[in-house]
């Protein structure tokens, strides 16, 4: 938390939300911005694009947190959810709903910024692991078309699988395009020609 | 989050990888950057565009931003290096008729013995057609060590071409060269493609390389101390995930994207494994730091790097050597470096610079943060290059 950052804070408690932003800004010339209710937080999320949400509720129900979470888009940026009771199951849904810190009984000023910290260190974590996962998903669908292309040359021409992947790919470099469209094409080609 | 865009060139290699990874898995956005990563045809076109600032910063081969220092090239701007991205990852390749031709006399050498290679081919006693990417590059400098090294009269028998690398196998395949030098994953397509075979690893010739580095233009570096910080943790956090075997095959996956090498990963990940197939029906050969982007400080940028390739090019283009050295390394950004890495908890190496192969051996030496293990950085001919006396 050391570049300046855009935090939106929800905090009903007047006196709690100043104690908030005097630890917030003790830390760094961050903008603030606080609303007093949850009702417009989707709207001030859009509004401001927040590098970070800290929301204190004292004694939420479960559709609360899944609102508040749903709110603040929690996949885009760290949430950090203060409340004053939980239960087992309260603290499982907040995490579920993706937000990054949810801590009971937790709200003092002064250990704010390393909630905040761990917060975003979290929400990083968590990023790159769900990238992987897209990359990774990504590359098993283009090599399933590749592999069912593949399959057509084969049969079609009576060819080896290396052979095939060697053709695919002579075609891609010859007409300037990807190997994955080359593929996909012979792929949609074959489906209208069956 | 919010992020500030900045657009980065690379050309399609495999030691792009820093760029495209600190982009494709947040690192960048993690350090509030969006990088707008364009792939560029040439090393001359990705270092004009740099120039002429429709980019911010770029992969690019350790010895273009030496090169401008020293006013080679033609090209007044001056290039700082941020960092390396890679060291290592070069093959040198012969066509198949080179091939035979080194096979009538005896065997042909292994993949690691820069030694027997060199001196195949210097017993021809011919002029070789040899491609590089780029005049100013490591590839150049490593052939002409190498092959006068080996007793090669170069630079009368060194006919250099300057091929992009992604052209590299239809040239060697077309009889345009006898041999190139090229990054991956260009020389395992030669061999898929049955144009040419793999004849040495550059890592035999200098076991510890700085093949490429992260360029910026010195003046941006100046104005711009913020993003030069956060794209330096970004290109670092990603190179720390890239030195994870188990992360391998996503990063082939990711690099093999259409948008960045459009390569088949099975290929890519030669490269990344240090798994090299040099001959189209051959076995895999091992290759010991085929292509490092994170451990033994690989990332850290020497000074003394930089005074060996301001050294070499002074020798070859006629400048004065000791004052050629001292303008280069001070090109090797290792201040910023230092700064922007500090809070990362990064560990460095205590000098920024050292004697260059002077390491046979992985060695522990004291650092910044604990002990870092650096070396081996042999040259094959063991030469030894003391920065503070540039011969």
């Amino acid at each position: 938390m050391t570049a300046k950052l855009t935090i939106l804070i929800v905090e009903p408690d007047k006196t709690r939300a100043d104690a908030i932003i005097d630890s917030l800004v003790a830390t760094g010339d961050h903008h603030i911005r606080v609303l007093a209710e949850s009702t417009g937080l989707a709207r001030s999320v859009a509004e401001l694009n927040p590098d970070l949400v800290l929301v204190d509720v004292a004694n939420p129900s479960r559709d609360a947190i899944d609102a508040l979470a749903l709110a603040s888009s929690p996949l885009e940026r760290p949430v950090a959810m203060f409340v004053d009771r939980s239960d087992d199951g309260l603290t499982k849904a907040a995490i579920e709903a993706g937000v990054s810190a949810y801590v009971v009984d937790g709200m003092h000023p002064d250990r704010v910024k390393p909630v905040l910290d761990a917060a975003i260190a979290r929400f990083h974590m968590f990023a790159r692991m769900r990238n992987e996962l897209a990359a990774t998903k990504r590359a098993l669908e283009e090599r399933k078309i590749i592999d069912r292309a593949k399959g057509i040359l084969m049969r079609a021409r009576n060819l080896s699988e290396d052979e095939a992947y060697a053709l695919i790919r002579k075609t891609a470099m010859g007409q300037g395009k990807k190997i994955a469209d080359v593929a996909q094409a012979l792929v949609t080609a074959s489906e209208l020609l069956s | 989050m919010r992020t500030l865009p900045l657009a980065v060139g690379f050309m399609p290699l495999v030691d792009a990888a820093p760029l495209i990874i600190a982009h494709e898995l947040g690192f960048a956005e993690e350090e509030g950057l969006a990088l707008h990563l364009q792939s560029a045809p040439s090393w001359s076109t990705l270092r004009d565009r740099l120039v002429l600032g429709q980019i911010e910063a770029a992969h690019m081969l350790a010895p273009v931003p030496v090169a401008m220092a020293l006013g080679l090239g033609g090209v007044p701007t001056q290039l700082d290096a941020l960092c390396v991205l890679s060291v290592n990852g070069n093959a040198i390749g012969i066509s198949n008729a080179l091939a035979d031709e080194i096979a009538a006399k005896a065997p042909l050498p292994g993949f690691l013995d820069a030694t027997a290679t060199g001196q195949a081919l210097a017993n021809l006693g011919r002029t070789l057609r040899v491609g590089v990417p780029f005049p100013f590059s490591m590839h150049a400098e490593l052939l002409h060590y190498w092959l006068a090294s080996s007793g090669l009269n170069t630079p009368e028998t060194l006919d250099m071409r300057i091929i992009p690398p992604p052209l590299m196998a239809e040239a060697i395949a077309a009889d345009e060269i006898d041999a190139f030098c090229v990054g991956e994953p260009w020389g395992s397509i030669t061999v898929e493609q049955g144009g040419g075979q793999l004849l040495v690893a550059s890592a035999a010739i200098w076991n510890f390389t700085p093949e490429k580095v992260l360029a910026v233009r010195r003046d941006w570096a100046q104005a711009e101390d913020d993003l030069t910080g956060r794209l330096i943790r970004a290109v670092w956090k990603a190179g720390r995930w890239l030195s994870d075997p188990s992360k391998r095959s996503t990063a082939s996956d990711i690099l093999g994207w259409p948008e960045y090498l459009d390569v088949s990963p099975d290929i890519l990940e030669r490269a990344l494994s240090g798994q090299m197939l040099t001959q189209a029906r051959g076995t895999l050969t091992t290759v010991p730091r085929m292509l490092e982007f994170f451990d033994s400080a690989a990332t850290f940028p020497w000074r003394s790097q930089a005074a060996w390739i301001g050294t070499r090019m002074a020798a070859r283009f006629g400048l004065d050597r000791v004052q050629s050295a001292q303008t280069a390394s001070k090109v090797f950004r290792s201040d910023l470096y230092r700064r922007h890495l500090a809070n990362l908890g990064a560990v460095m190496p205590l000098a920024s610079e050292k004697c260059e192969g002077a390491l046979d051996a992985p060695t522990v030496h004291k650092a910044t943060n604990g002990t870092l293990v650096l070396g081996p950085d042999r040259f094959f001919d063991g030469r030894i290059f003391d920065p503070a006396q540039p011969e």
